[in-house]
C-alpha cells in the first residue's frame, strides 16, 4: 500500500497501527495508519458500515483503540483527560444532537458555559456564533431546535462545535440528512467558513462529490482498512478499484446528461 | 339525616382525617421519589439491575395491603408508631410506577443527544442532570401521578392499623353498616385523588419537552 504514514511535525492527528474490535469479537477497524494535518480537510469515505464513524470516534475517545493507538497533538487519546480532549475537539453529527429543551442560545452557549465563561463573554460568543453561520441572531438565539429547519439546524450543530474555537473538528454525515439544494448551499458556505478558520477538520462521508469539493485529502475506507489517501485530483484517477468504481458512479450521471 | 347534613356536622372530622391522609401520602411521596428516582437511573445505567430492581418492586405491588401491614406491625422502630408502618407499606407500593418510569424516561432520550453531549465533553453527571433528567421529567412525573393516585387510594387501609386519615370513617362504616360514614373518608378520598392528579398532569404537560 502506498500510503503515506510520516508523522511530520504539522501532524495533528495521528492513527498508529490503530484497530477497533468490539467487545463480542467484530472488528470495525484494522491495522489503520495515518496522520492528519495542521489546518487540512480530511475527507473520510466510505460505505455505511465500514467504519469511518468508529475511526471519528477514537479521535475524541468516544471509543478507545483496542490496538495501536490515536494520537491528538503528539499525545495518545489515551493520555488525554477524555473530558478535556472532547472540548478540545468540535463534534458535529448527522442528527444534530441539539438538546430539545435548550434555545439555539443555550445550546450553542454550551462548551462556553461548562468551561466557565463569564456570561457577558459567552452571550457576545453566540451572536457572533450565529453571524459566523449565516443565521440573524435577533430572529434565530430564542428559538428552540424544533422551531428550525433542517438547514438550521445543522448550522446550529456547526456553530455549538466550534463554541469554544476548538482547533480540531469532527464531522460525522454532517449534510447527509439535507435535501441536495440546502446540502449543496451549506457546503458552500462551509467552505467559505474554513477558508477563514483554517481548523483541522475530520469529515465522514459516503458520499463521493462531497468528499471532492470538501477535501484537502480523501482516505478511503473500506471494510475496516484504510485503502489509500489521495488528493482530489488523485482520487479521480486512481487505479485503485474501490476508489475507481466511486468515480465511475460520479460519471455515471454524466453519462446519463450525455444520452439525454 | 341527609349527606349534605351529615358532611356538615362532621366538617371538622372529616378535615382532620383529610389532613391525615394527606400527611399520609405526602410523607409516603416523598420518600417514594427519594428512592425510586436514583434506583430509576440505576436501572437505566445497568441493565443488568433491570430484573432484580423491578422484580422486587413488582412483588411488593402484589403483597395484598393489609397482610403487608401486618407484617411491618412487629418490625422494631416500624411497629413503635403505626403512620410509620403505613408510610412504609405505602413507599414499598409507590415504587413500581416511579422506578419504571424514571428508567424509561432516561432510557428514551434520543440517543443522537446523549452522543452529542459526551462529544462536546461533558461528564456523566452534566449529562444526567442536564440532559437525561430534564429530558425525561416528563415521564417521570407520570410515574408520580399514578404512584400519588395509587397511594391516595391504598392510604385509606392504614386506619386498619390506627394510622389515622380517611380510612377511619370507611372502617367505621362498614363496622356500624352505615353507608354515610363510609362515603364521608371515599368522598374526599376520591376528590383528593382527582386533584393531585389533575395538577400532577398539568406539570407534566408543561414541562413535557417539545420535539
Amino acid at each position: 500500500m502506498s500510503i503515506d504514514t510520516s508523522a511530520g511535525p504539522e501532524a495533528i492527528i495521528e492513527f498508529r497501527d490503530t484497530g477497533y474490535r468490539l467487545p463480542a469479537g467484530q472488528v470495525l477497524l484494522q491495522n489503520v495508519s495515518f496522520t492528519v494535518r495542521r489546518g487540512e480537510t480530511l475527507v473520510l469515505l466510505g460505505r455505511s458500515g465500514a467504519g469511518k464513524t468508529t475511526a471519528l470516534k477514537l479521535i475524541n475517545r468516544l471509543a478507545e483503540p483496542t490496538n495501536g493507538q490515536v494520537l491528538v497533538e503528539g499525545r495518545s487519546t489515551l493520555d488525554w483527560d477524555a473530558i478535556a480532549l472532547r472540548r478540545h475537539i468540535g463534534y458535529v453529527i448527522q442528527e444534530t444532537g441539539l438538546f430539545p429543551h435548550y434555545t439555539v442560545e443555550q445550546n450553542i452557549s454550551l462548551v462556553p458555559r461548562l468551561e466557565g465563561w463569564p456570561t457577558e463573554r459567552i452571550h457576545s460568543r453566540a451572536q457572533e456564533l450565529l453571524a459566523l453561520v449565516g443565521l440573524d441572531a435577533a430572529q434565530f438565539l430564542r428559538r428552540y431546535p424544533h422551531e428550525l429547519s433542517g438547514g438550521q439546524r445543522q448550522r446550529i450543530g456547526v456553530a455549538r462545535a466550534l463554541a469554544a474555537d476548538p482547533p480540531i473538528l469532527l464531522m460525522d454525515e454532517p449534510f447527509g440528512a439535507l435535501d441536495p439544494l440546502t446540502r449543496m448551499e451549506i457546503r458552500r458556505e462551509f467552505l467559505a467558513l474554513q477558508e477563514r478558520l483554517k481548523k483541522t477538520i475530520v469529515i465522514v462521508t459516503h458520499d463521493t462529490s462531497e468528499a471532492l469539493l470538501l477535501g484537502t485529502r480523501i482516505g478511503l475506507i473500506e471494510d475496516g482498512a484504510l485503502k489509500g489517501l489521495y488528493s482530489p485530483k488523485d482520487f479521480l484517477h486512481s487505479s485503485e478499484p474501490v476508489a475507481a468504481a466511486y468515480v465511475a458512479q460520479l460519471h455515471a450521471l454524466e453519462e446519463f446528461e450525455r444520452g439525454q | 339525616m341527609n349527606e349534605v347534613g351529615f358532611f356538615s356536622q362532621h366538617a371538622g372530622e372529616i378535615l382532620q382525617a383529610t389532613l391525615e391522609h394527606v400527611w399520609l401520602v405526602g410523607a409516603t411521596m416523598l420518600l417514594a421519589i427519594a428512592i425510586g428516582v436514583p434506583l430509576g437511573i440505576l436501572v437505566a445505567r445497568r441493565p443488568w439491575l433491570s430484573k432484580p430492581i423491578l422484580g422486587s418492586a413488582n412483588v411488593a405491588e402484589t403483597i395484598p395491603s393489609l397482610a403487608l401491614l401486618g407484617f411491618l406491625l412487629p418490625v422494631p422502630w416500624l411497629g413503635d408508631r403505626a403512620d410509620r408502618v403505613a408510610i412504609t407499606a405505602l413507599t414499598l407500593y409507590a415504587l413500581l410506577p416511579i422506578i419504571r418510569n424514571t428508567a424509561a424516561g432516561i432510557t428514551g432520550v434520543d440517543p443522537a443527544v446523549r452522543e452529542a453531549a459526551r462529544g462536546m465533553g461533558m461528564t456523566p453527571r452534566q449529562i444526567l442532570f442536564q440532559v437525561e433528567l430534564p429530558l425525561s421529567l416528563s415521564t417521570v412525573l407520570a410515574g408520580i401521578r399514578v404512584a400519588t393516585v395509587l397511594t391516595i387510594g391504598v392510604a385509606t387501609i392504614a386506619a386498619a392499623v390506627g394510622a389515622g386519615g380517611l380510612g377511619e370513617f370507611i372502617f367505621r362504616g362498614l363496622a356500624l353498616v352505615n353507608n354515610q360514614l363510609i362515603l364521608a373518608g371515599a368522598i374526599p378520598a376520591a376528590a383528593l385523588a382527582l386533584l393531585a392528579d389533575f395538577f400532577v398532569s398539568v406539570l407534566e404537560r408543561r414541562l413535557r419537552p417539545a420535539r
